[in-house]
C-alpha cells in the first residue's frame, strides 16, 4: 500500500523548512533508515530518513523548494507494481500526523512580513532611517559581531558556540571570522564557566556567555548573582563587571517543565544586574549592542520562538538602545497594555482584535525590565485609565504585580478599575500540547482582560 | 599534621627572613586586635580570623610579581595585608568605616583592591575558585605571564565548581595556582568526616593537574613550592595545585566555640608547629637577629596595628547618601 512521506518536524518550535536536497530519485528502492533527503531548519541541516521500506513513487516537493510546512506530503513510496499516480492521494498516516500538528500549534505562527508598529516614530533612531528585513537570530549575531569587530576584549563562550555554530545558529559564522581564541566552546559546566567568565570581566575583558537556555543558568546562578551583581557596591565602586549573560528564556514548544521557565521577574529582582527582554530584531539589535557596552552584568533574555520572527531594522553601520526606555507599539485611549518578550505577541494580536470590536490599546514594550520605565506606563495609564500586563512567567511576584504596585502607589486616582495581570499559569509547565496551551498566556486571555478592565 | 620535615632550605639571607617574620607577626597582632575589637562590639558580623596559617600566604607572596592576581575566601584579612593592602584600609572596613576598602559596604569577607590586584574577600565557599581561573583566563587572553593565586579551604576543595574549573583551567591552559589551604576542618567538620579522598593535592590527577602537598607552617617550604608552582604556569604548562597543610588556632569564625577538636590539640599545634616561632628560631639561633632586633620588630608591629585600630574607630560611618552608590558601575 502506499506510504506519504511528510514534511517532518525537526526540532521543537518547527514549522515549516527548506527541503534542500533529495539524495533519491523517482524509481529508487529505500531501505528503513535509509538517508533520503535532507532537510534545512532554521538552526541546522539535517539528514531525513526513511522510516518505511518501498519504492520511491514519485516526489512531490522538489528540492530547493522553501518554506514546506511541517506535515506537507513531500513524496510517495509505492510497493513493486503499485501505480505511482495513483498512490498522490494515499492517506497519511494517521499517528505520524496528529502529533507535529499539536506540536505546531503550540507555537505561535512566524509572520513573513515584519510586525507592524502602529504608533509614533521609533525614539531611537531618526525619521527616514533606511530599514532593512531581518529576524531576531541575524539581529543578535550581527549585535555581537559588530561589537566583537569594535571591541578585541569582547569574547563568546558557551556550550556549542563555536564549532557547532550555536544550538540556535545565533553564533553561525562567529568561529570563523573571530576563531578559538574569542569564540570558546566549554564543555557542559554552567557554574563553572559562569564563574570564569566573571573573573575574566574583573580582568579587564568583556565577556558575552551565551547560555544554552536560561534554564541550564540555574546551575550558575550563585555567580550571576552573588559573584557578578552584588561585587561592585561590596567593593565601594572598584569592581564593576562588564557581561552579557544571553540565551533563550521562557517557554519554546512542548519541551517539558525544566525547559520553559521565565526568569524576568527572578533576575529583575536583583540590584546591581541590568535585565533586558527584547520583542523585535531592532530592540535586540540595539540592546545587545548597548549590553556588551555596558559596565555592568547584563542579562539578555531572548525567546527561542522570536529567533525567526522578521522585523525592520534600521540599516545603520552602528546604533544602540539605551536601557530603560519603552517603546510604545501602538498607540491609543481606552487601556494599556504593558508587555515585553514574547508577551508582546499575544499584547499585539490582542490589540488588533480589540480594534476591530472599537476599543483603542494603547501596547507597551517595557525592552528592558533593570531599570524599568515607570514614566511611559505612568503616563499611559492616566491617558487611559486602565491597565492590564502581559508576561509569560509564573503569577507570584510577577514583573505585572510590580508594575500593578507602582500604578496603585503614583496614579490610583487616574484608575478606572483594577489593573489585571496576565502571566503563565501557576504549574509546572505541561508536556501536553493542549495542557500547554492552556498554562501559557493567550491573545484571547489579553482581550478577555481587556474587556473586563473596559467594563465591555 | 604530618611532623615537619627538615625543608630544603632555599638559600635564604637574614633580610628575607626579618621580612617573613615581619609580615607573619604583622597578620598575627593585625588578627589578634580584630578579635578584641570584635569582642568590643566595634566589628559586627562574621568575623574569620587567619591566626596560625600566617607562613601560606607570606611564603606564596614571597614567590609573586607586579601584576599578579589573588583572590580567596572570606577568611581574607591575611591576604589583604600580605599583599601590601593598608592596615588601616582593612580594619576600618571591619568596623564598617568610610575609611575602609569597600567604604563600610563589604566588611570583613568582601574586600578588594584594584591597586594591589586583590580580587577579593568571597563568602559564598568554593565560589572564587572559577572566579580566580576567569582572572587567570584575562592574562591568558592578553597574553602575559601574569599567575593568579586562588585560595581556598578544604571545605570548599568538595564544592563541585572546583572540579568543573580543574576541567576547564587544564583545557585552556590557565596561568592559576590553586592554593588549598587545608587546616583539617570545614567549620565543625574535620577532613576525615567530610571525604575520603583526604589527598587534596592529588585531586586534580584526573584533570592532568600536577599538585603536591607542603608544610604550610613553614614559611620557606611554602615559598620554594610556590616558586616552582609560579615557574610552571610562567611557562605557560597550565595550572598547578598546592595543599598547604595549615592550622587555625581560633576558631571558624568569632561565634565558634571550637568543641570539635581538643584544647590539646590545638595548644599541640602552637607549641611545636608555630610558623612565626619558627623563623624566630630561624633568626636567633643561627645569630641573624638578637632578641633586642625582634623585639624592635614587635614594637614596630604593635604601633602600625594600633594606629589601623585607632583609624578604624575615628573614621566615620559612611554617609547616609552611600546607600544608594556604588550599586551600577
Amino acid at each position: 500500500m502506499a506510504i506519504q512521506v511528510l514534511m517532518p518536524a525537526l526540532s521543537p518550535t518547527m514549522e515549516e523548512g527548506t527541503l534542500a536536497k533529495w539524495l533519491v530519485k523517482e524509481g529508487d528502492v529505500v531501505k528503513s533508515g535509509q538517508i533520503i533527503a535532507e532537510i534545512e531548519t532554521d538552526k541546522a541541516t539535517m539528514e531525513f530518513e526513511a522510516v518505511d521500506e518501498g519504492i520511491i513513487g514519485k516526489i512531490l516537493v522538489a528540492e530547493g523548494s522553501a518554506g514546506v510546512k511541517v506535515n506537507t506530503p513531500i513524496a510517495v513510496l509505492v510497493e513493486e507494481g503499485e501505480s505511482a499516480d495513483a498512490a498522490v492521494a494515499a492517506p497519511a498516516p494517521a499517528a505520524a500526523a496528529a502529533a507535529p500538528a499539536a506540536a505546531a500549534a503550540a507555537a505561535p505562527a512566524e509572520p513573513k512580513a515584519p510586525v507592524a508598529v502602529v504608533s509614533k516614530a521609533s525614539p531611537d533612531w531618526a525619521e527616514g532611517t533606511p530599514m532593512k528585513t531581518m529576524t531576531v537570530r541575524e539581529a543578535l549575531r550581527e549585535a555581537m559581531a559588530e561589537e566583537m569587530r569594535g571591541n578585541g576584549n569582547v569574547f563568546l563562550m558557551g556550550e556549542e558556540v563555536g564549532e557547532y555554530q550555536g544550538a540556535y545558529k545565533i553564533s553561525q559564522g562567529l568561529l570563523d571570522e573571530f576563531g578559538p581564541k574569542r569564540v570558546i566552546d566549554t564543555p557542559i559546566t554552567e557554574h563553572g564557566f559562569a564563574g570564569i567568565a566573571v573573573g575574566a570581566a574583573w580582568g579587564g575583558l568583556n565577556p558575552i556567555v551565551e547560555f544554552m537556555t536560561f534554564n541550564f543558568a540555574m546551575q550558575a546562578i550563585d555567580h550571576l548573582i552573588n559573584s557578578a551583581a552584588k561585587t561592585n557596591y561590596m567593593s565601594g565602586g572598584q569592581l564593576g563587571c562588564p557581561i552579557v549573560f544571553r540565551g533563550p528564556n521562557g517557554a519554546a514548544a512542548r519541551v517539558g517543565a525544566q525547559h520553559s521557565q521565565d526568569y524576568a521577574a527572578w533576575y529583575a529582582a536583583i540590584p546591581g544586574m541590568r535585565v533586558v527582554m527584547p520583542y523585535s530584531a531592532a530592540d535586540a539589535k540595539g540592546l545587545l549592542k548597548q549590553a556588551i557596552r555596558d559596565p555592568n552584568p547584563v542579562v539578555f533574555l531572548e525567546n527561542e520562538i522570536l529567533y525567526g520572527k522578521s522585523f525592520e531594522v534600521p540599516d545603520l553601520p552602528d546604533f544602540t538602545i539605551p536601557f530603560g526606555k519603552a517603546r510604545i507599539w501602538r498607540e491609543g485611549s481606552d487601556v494599556t497594555i504593558v508587555s515585553f518578550g514574547i508577551g508582546m505577541t499575544y499584547a499585539l494580536e490582542a490589540a488588533d482584535k480589540l480594534a476591530a470590536e472599537g476599543i483603542s490599546a494603547e501596547v507597551i514594550d517595557l525592552r528592558t525590565l533593570r531599570p524599568i520605565d515607570y514614566d511611559t506606563v505612568l503616563a499611559s495609564v492616566m491617558k487611559t485609565n486602565r491597565c492590564v500586563t502581559v508576561e509569560e512567567g509564573f503569577p507570584v511576584g510577577s514583573i505585572g504585580n510590580h508594575i500593578s504596585s507602582v500604578i496603585m502607589q503614583r496614579a490610583f486616582d487616574y484608575l478606572d478599575a483594577p489593573v489585571i495581570n496576565l502571566c503563565g499559569k501557576d504549574v509546572p509547565m505541561p508536556y501536553a500540547a493542549n495542557l500547554e496551551k492552556l498554562a501559557l498566556v493567550t491573545t484571547a486571555e489579553v482581550v478577555e482582560a481587556v474587556k473586563s478592565v473596559c467594563y465591555r | 599534621m604530618a611532623a615537619r620535615k627538615a625543608p630544603e632550605r632555599p638559600n635564604v639571607s637574614k633580610e628575607e627572613l626579618l621580612k617573613y617574620y615581619r609580615e607573619m607577626l604583622l597578620i598575627r597582632r593585625f588578627e589578634e586586635k580584630a578579635g578584641q575589637l570584635y569582642g568590643m562590639g566595634l566589628i559586627g558580623g562574621f568575623c574569620h580570623l587567619y591566626i596560625g596559617q600566617e607562613a601560606v600566604v607570606v611564603g606564596l607572596e614571597a614567590a609573586t610579581k607586579e601584576g599578579d592576581k589573588r583572590l580567596t575566601s572570606y577568611r581574607d584579612h591575611g591576604h589583604m595585608l600580605a599583599c601590601g593592602m593598608d592596615p588601616k584600609g582593612v580594619m576600618a572596613e571591619l568596623t564598617g568605616r568610610e575609611g575602609g576598602y569597600s567604604k563600610g559596604k563589604g566588611g570583613s569577607m568582601h574586600m578588594f583592591s584594584r591597586e594591589k590586584h586583590f580580587y577579593g574577600g568571597h563568602g559564598i565557599v568554593g565560589a572564587q575558585v572559577p572566579l580566580g581561573a576567569g582572572l587567570a583566563f584575562s592574562d591568558w587572553y592578553k597574553g602575559n605571564d601574569n599567575v593568579t593565586f586562588t585560595y581556598f579551604g578544604d571545605g570548599a576543595a568538595n564544592q563541585g565548581q572546583v572540579y568543573e574549573t580543574y576541567n576547564m583551567a587544564e583545557l585552556w591552559n590557565l596561568p592559576v595556582i590553586f592554593v588549598i589551604e587545608n587546616n583539617q576542618y570545614a567549620m565543625g567538620t574535620s577532613m576525615k568526616r567530610a571525604t575520603k579522598s583526604v589527598t587534596l593535592y592529588g585531586r586534580g590527577e584526573a584533570y592532568g593537574i600536577p599538585g603536591e602537598q607542603v608544610d604550610g607552617m613553614d614559611v620557606l617550604a611554602v615559598k620554594a613550592a610556590a616558586e616552582k608552582a609560579v615557574a610552571h604556569c610562567r611557562a605557560g604548562k597550565g595550572p598547578y595545585i598546592l595543599e598547604m597543610m595549615t592550622y587555625r588556632y581560633r576558631g571558624h569564625s568569632m561565634s565558634d566555640p571550637a568543641k570539635y577538636r581538643t584544647r590539646e590539640e590545638v595548644e599541640k599545634i602552637k607549641t611545636e608547629k608555630d610558623c612565626i616561632e619558627h623563623v624566630r628560631d630561624l633568626l636567633t639561633q643561627g645569630g641573624l637577629a638578637s632578641d633586642e632586633d625582634l623585639k624592635a620588630i614587635d614594637k614596630e608591629i604593635k604601633a602600625i596595628v594600633n594606629e589601623a585600630a585607632e583609624f578604624s574607630k575615628e573614621s566615620p560611618e559612611p554617609a547616609l547618601s552611600e546607600l544608594y552608590t556604588d550599586i551600577y558601575a
